[in-house]
């Protein structure tokens, strides 16, 4: 075992195969309370035809063989629990547990969105205050807490400047999105309804504020900024884009995806965007869970909120609050019911732990960005030298002269007890190796972070092999992603019978 | 505070090693005149103890207490204890989405058989590893056919979840779709003639609900030969999934859209919940989502990964199948782990259950004089009743005897006044249903 790796020792994990090749005929996990009506027959009251035999190779497992079965699963999975994980752009940073605690209370998930508004006082309550939080963190004037995700947020967004453009006669055509962007970003455009203008970014990183001014035409409805931009950089000049965009009509949106970087240290709000969205997947702590549920929150200026998406929370008469479902100008429903509530519950459950002590937050979120910046520069290679925000972005630059690439450098992080960086982004910067290690690291998980990737660009250096062949000590290894693609198995089918011969 | 892992001594310390004198410093890219002086203006911080409190304060404002009738597109369902315990553990809700593949094969393995399960209900040969929800999917599978058929027009039943039309015509509406009704017979399923009338050869879709949003159970067949005779993609969107445990697939369907929410996640006022698009292997490339694949690794052993994520946004930008980035990994695994526990007896079981306690409760409410059945068409665990008065004023009546009664149909429908939709699940006692009848016949008593 090579003794640099300091934050990891081999254990035995247990084999598990498919849940499905466990069952049994007859074996059950769960029993209902006996029937207390009498039992229809389905035949009759369905119709034969639509009556339905069993659903074939469905699983028979007990319950001690399910609780086993994704327990071994989840032994197989890094998570924040386990460790630090710097993925850039997806601030892992830790999912308070109070926050699952709350989510799940009689009275809070228990409750039907269509339930009587008198008798969900207590919901709407969550969502005016958690709309109110989220309004004096951006400094907008109205907000959605609708959309059900990131990309679900940029696009109701981008619905909200389409509808104000149209209902000023024209919606215009184009969306300017630099390269340095998400992937999200353009994607969300075209469902809009929009084409997309890539704008290059100048050789620090930023926007080109010259050439945008060349490329906001009449024809163009916002740009789309991330900020601090995906290389953690804050965008020095966005007041000025605001204008330059303003001054002819357009608006500008911000991806709030690095908000980590800014939540009580600036406000968008100030920095003229008109309207953005917030992850509080990301930035507000609730769990990734391994892919979702997440919630994008869209907050706004005032020239916005008449289109806002139904159904609108509104304060009546003595306080009372009401989900309202028409509004003339909205662009429509994004999404069924009122949003994730539950992922709504979690963020405001986190920002009532911090208050208005969230700005510490932040501040240890860059402290350990810098620090780790500071102490691998040179190491490897910083292609931006601005100063970074909550992530930093280095280059396999370096090791590259060695054949070692940044995914083999991830890669070999996880020998090391750490989940890898972000590689394959941002596309300006090739190899990138993208560092965001949130605000929920010690400055030993720090130290022990730039330890091993020190430690690993020394092998990249004497033995490159070790590096490029990594992870050697993962359940499984490198997977075959090329023949996964090429003859696609996306779910267990039954063996069929073997023949003698087979075997 | 709590959360923060770093004494004052250590943020000096790193501070040093950085070489800057104050915090403040690394700030500096922020021009002056924006960066925040005073202090937000937002409560707290508050201990864990008073974070509670908070909410338990606010969920005594919420219904505890209340017998609800109400599904609609969201069911009251037993879930396993386990169920909980396995999504609360820290290695599935604290991973991120698994693109490291050697490191979260916990979660693809779980995904992979969340496809398998929803292949296995649907009837259908792929499904994907979740959308937002129901009427998101519903959408995308509309884009979906739309991407395949190159046809600009869309025939949804009106007999679809409301909520689930608007926001079709949400995306529609920016993405020159154009969506046009198909109306309901008096048996409350779709009229198969109007259908056959409107449908031309420029149509992407025909989209139909089952059990649909009167509860009705569609009969498929008709309607399926008659979209696919026009060269369009027969869509069917299942609201409550747990009818598949009794109800036969959409067998004939080119793209089911499935809401996920019935499978062990909490009502939680609307989400989350997850979306699940299921289809022909055909149709792979033009799915919508993430998905996870079986492979080997370099030593030959059995692996997942996500694959062909060529269809994805973080690859395509903007030719990308649809904007979606995230997918509802942690729901989905709950339904995973609620179907499993629940197999195959256990799903059959409850849906027998539903069904029973549906028919017992639609028979209480008819010795109610005055009470009429409405729809004729087969039902599941929903159906729709009209009543001689109005349903929001009965539903008044109701809630003072701690009910909340059905829902009134004629706000989404306004040629239905009068008419409520009625849902019970195996969580609504026979006491609670003659309950309901009683208190439903005094309300109708009452002079007005």
């Amino acid at each position: 075992m090579n003794s640099k790796i300091k934050k990891a020792l081999r254990h035995t994990n247990q084999k598990e195969g498919l849940i499905f090749e466990k069952s049994s005929p007859g074996k059950r996990a769960f029993e209902l309370p006996p029937l207390d009506v009498p039992a229809a027959d389905p035949a009759r009251a369905l119709g034969a035809n639509h009556r339905r035999a069993g659903i074939e190779g469905f699983p028979e497992v007990s319950e001690i063989e399910v609780l086993r079965h994704f327990t071994r699963l989840s032994t197989w999975n890094y998570a924040i629990d386990l460790g630090m994980y710097p993925l850039g752009s997806c601030t892992m940073k830790y999912n308070p547990r109070v926050n699952e605690f709350v989510a799940r209370l009689d009275g809070i998930a228990t409750e039907h969105p269509y339930q009587p508004q008198e008798l969900s006082q207590g919901c709407l309550k969550i969502l005016r205050l958690l709309e109110e939080c989220l309004l004096e963190i951006t400094a907008m004037d109205a907000i959605t807490l609708q959309p059900a995700a990131g990309a679900h947020g940029e696009m109701t967004g981008l619905l909200l400047i389409r509808a104000y453009l149209g209902k000023q006669g024209n919606p215009r055509k184009k969306v300017l999105i630099p390269d340095s962007a998400h992937g999200t970003n353009p994607a969300t455009a075209v469902i809009a309804g929009y084409e997309v203008e890539n704008i290059k970014s100048e050789s620090h990183g930023q926007i080109d504020v010259d050439k945008l001014r060349d490329l906001v035409t009449g024809d163009v409805a916002a740009l789309m900024i991330t900020n601090p931009s995906t290389l953690g950089i804050f965008e020095q000049r966005i007041p000025e884009i605001a204008e330059i965009l303003h001054a002819k009509g357009a608006l500008l949106y911000m991806d709030g995806a690095n908000m980590n970087a800014l939540t009580g240290v600036t406000r968008p709000g100030d920095l003229g965007v008109d309207v953005m969205h917030l992850n509080l997947h990301k930035t507000f702590s609730t769990p990734h869970g391994g892919g979702g549920p997440g919630a994008g929150p869209v907050a706004m200026k005032k020239i916005l909120e008449p289109f806002r998406p139904v159904p609108i929370l509104v304060e009546k008469e003595g306080g009372r609050l009401a989900l309202e479902p028409v509004r003339p100008d909205s662009i429509g429903r994004v999404k069924a019911f009122a949003g994730n509530f539950g992922v709504l519950v979690r963020a405001l459950a986190y920002i009532l732990a911090y208050g208005p002590g969230v700005r510490q937050a932040t501040e240890d979120a860059v402290l350990n960005a810098n620090y780790i910046r500071k102490h691998l520069e040179g190491v490897y290679e910083l292609p931006y030298s601005l100063p970074s925000m909550h992530e930093v972005v280095f280059s396999d630059a370096i090791q590259k002269k060695n054949g070692v690439n940044t995914v083999d450098i991830a890669k070999r992080l996880i020998d090391y007890g750490f989940h890898p960086y972000t590689t394959a982004f941002p596309l300006i910067v090739a190899g990138a190796m993208m560092i965001e290690p949130t605000e929920s690291e010690s400055k030993e998980e720090c130290d022990l972070f730039i330890d091993a990737m020190k430690a690993i660009a020394e092998e990249a250096a004497t033995k490159p092999e070790i590096v490029k062949t990594a992870p050697h000590t993962t359940r499984v290894r490198r997977l075959d992603e090329v023949g996964a693609a090429r003859k696609p198995i996306l779910r267990w089918k039954p063996a069929a019978p073997r023949s003698e011969a087979a075997d | 505070m709590r959360y923060l892992p770093k004494s004052p001594a250590e943020r000096q310390e790193m501070l040093a090693a950085i070489g800057a004198k104050s915090i403040d410093e690394l700030f500096s890219s922020i021009p002056e005149r924006f960066r925040l002086r005073e202090a937000l203006n937002i409560p707290g911080p508050y201990s864990e103890t008073e974070v509670i409190q908070y909410f338990k304060d606010r969920a005594a404002e919420n219904s505890n207490g209340y017998t609800s009738f109400l599904g609609a597109g969201v069911y009251n369902h037993l879930r396993s204890v386990v169920t909980d315990v396995i999504i609360q553990r820290g290695e599935f809700l604290t991973s991120y989405t698994p693109y490291q593949a050697e490191i979260t094969q916990g979660t693809l393995q779980a995904i992979f058989e969340f496809q398998t399960l929803m292949c296995q209900l649907t009837g259908q040969e792929v499904a994907n590893a979740s959308m937002y929800d129901g009427s998101t999917a519903t959408t995308e599978a509309v884009l979906m056919a739309e991407r395949l058929t190159s046809r600009r027009r869309v025939l949804v039943a009106r007999s679809v979840h409301p909520e689930y039309r608007d926001v079709l015509k949400t995306y529609a509406k920016n993405s020159g779709l154009r969506v046009e009704e198909i109306p309901f017979t008096t048996s409350g399923t779709v009229d198969a003639r109007a259908l056959q009338a409107t449908l031309k050869d420029d149509v992407a879709a025909v989209v139909v609900q089952s059990p649909n949003f009167f509860g009705a159970i569609e009969s498929y067949a008709t309607l399926a030969d008659f979209t696919h005779a026009a060269g369009a993609m027969f869509v069917v969107a299942i609201a409550e999934g747990v009818s598949l445990g009794l109800v036969k697939p959409p067998a004939e369907a080119d793209i089911v859209a499935m809401e996920g929410q019935s499978f062990g996640l909490p009502p939680s006022y609307g989400g989350p919940f997850a979306g699940v698009i299921a289809s022909r292997d055909k149709f792979v490339r033009q799915m919508p989502g993430r998905l996870a694949g079986q492979t080997t690794d370099s030593e030959g052993q059995r692996g997942f990964v996500l694959t062909l994520a060529t269809r994805e946004q973080h690859i395509r930008r903007e030719k990308a199948t649809s904007n979606i980035c995230t997918n509802q990994a942690l729901c989905a695994l709950a339904a995973t782990v609620h179907l499993t526990l629940l197999g195959k007896e256990g799903l059959r079981e409850m849906a027998e259950q539903n069904l029973s306690k549906a028919q017992f409760a639609l028979s209480e409410l008819l010795k109610i004089s005055g009470v009429r059945r409405t729809f004729d068409a087969p039902f599941f665990n929903e159906f729709t009743v009209e009543l001689p008065r109005s349903v929001k004023l009965v539903n008044a009546e109701l809630l003072r005897e701690k009910i909340i009664g059905p829902l009134a149909l004629g706000t989404a429908y306004p040629e239905l006044t009068k008419r409520a939709l009625v849902c019970v699940t195996e969580t609504t006692t026979r006491a609670e249903m003659e309950r309901f009848a009683g208190a439903l016949k005094r309300a109708l008593e009452r002079p007005i």
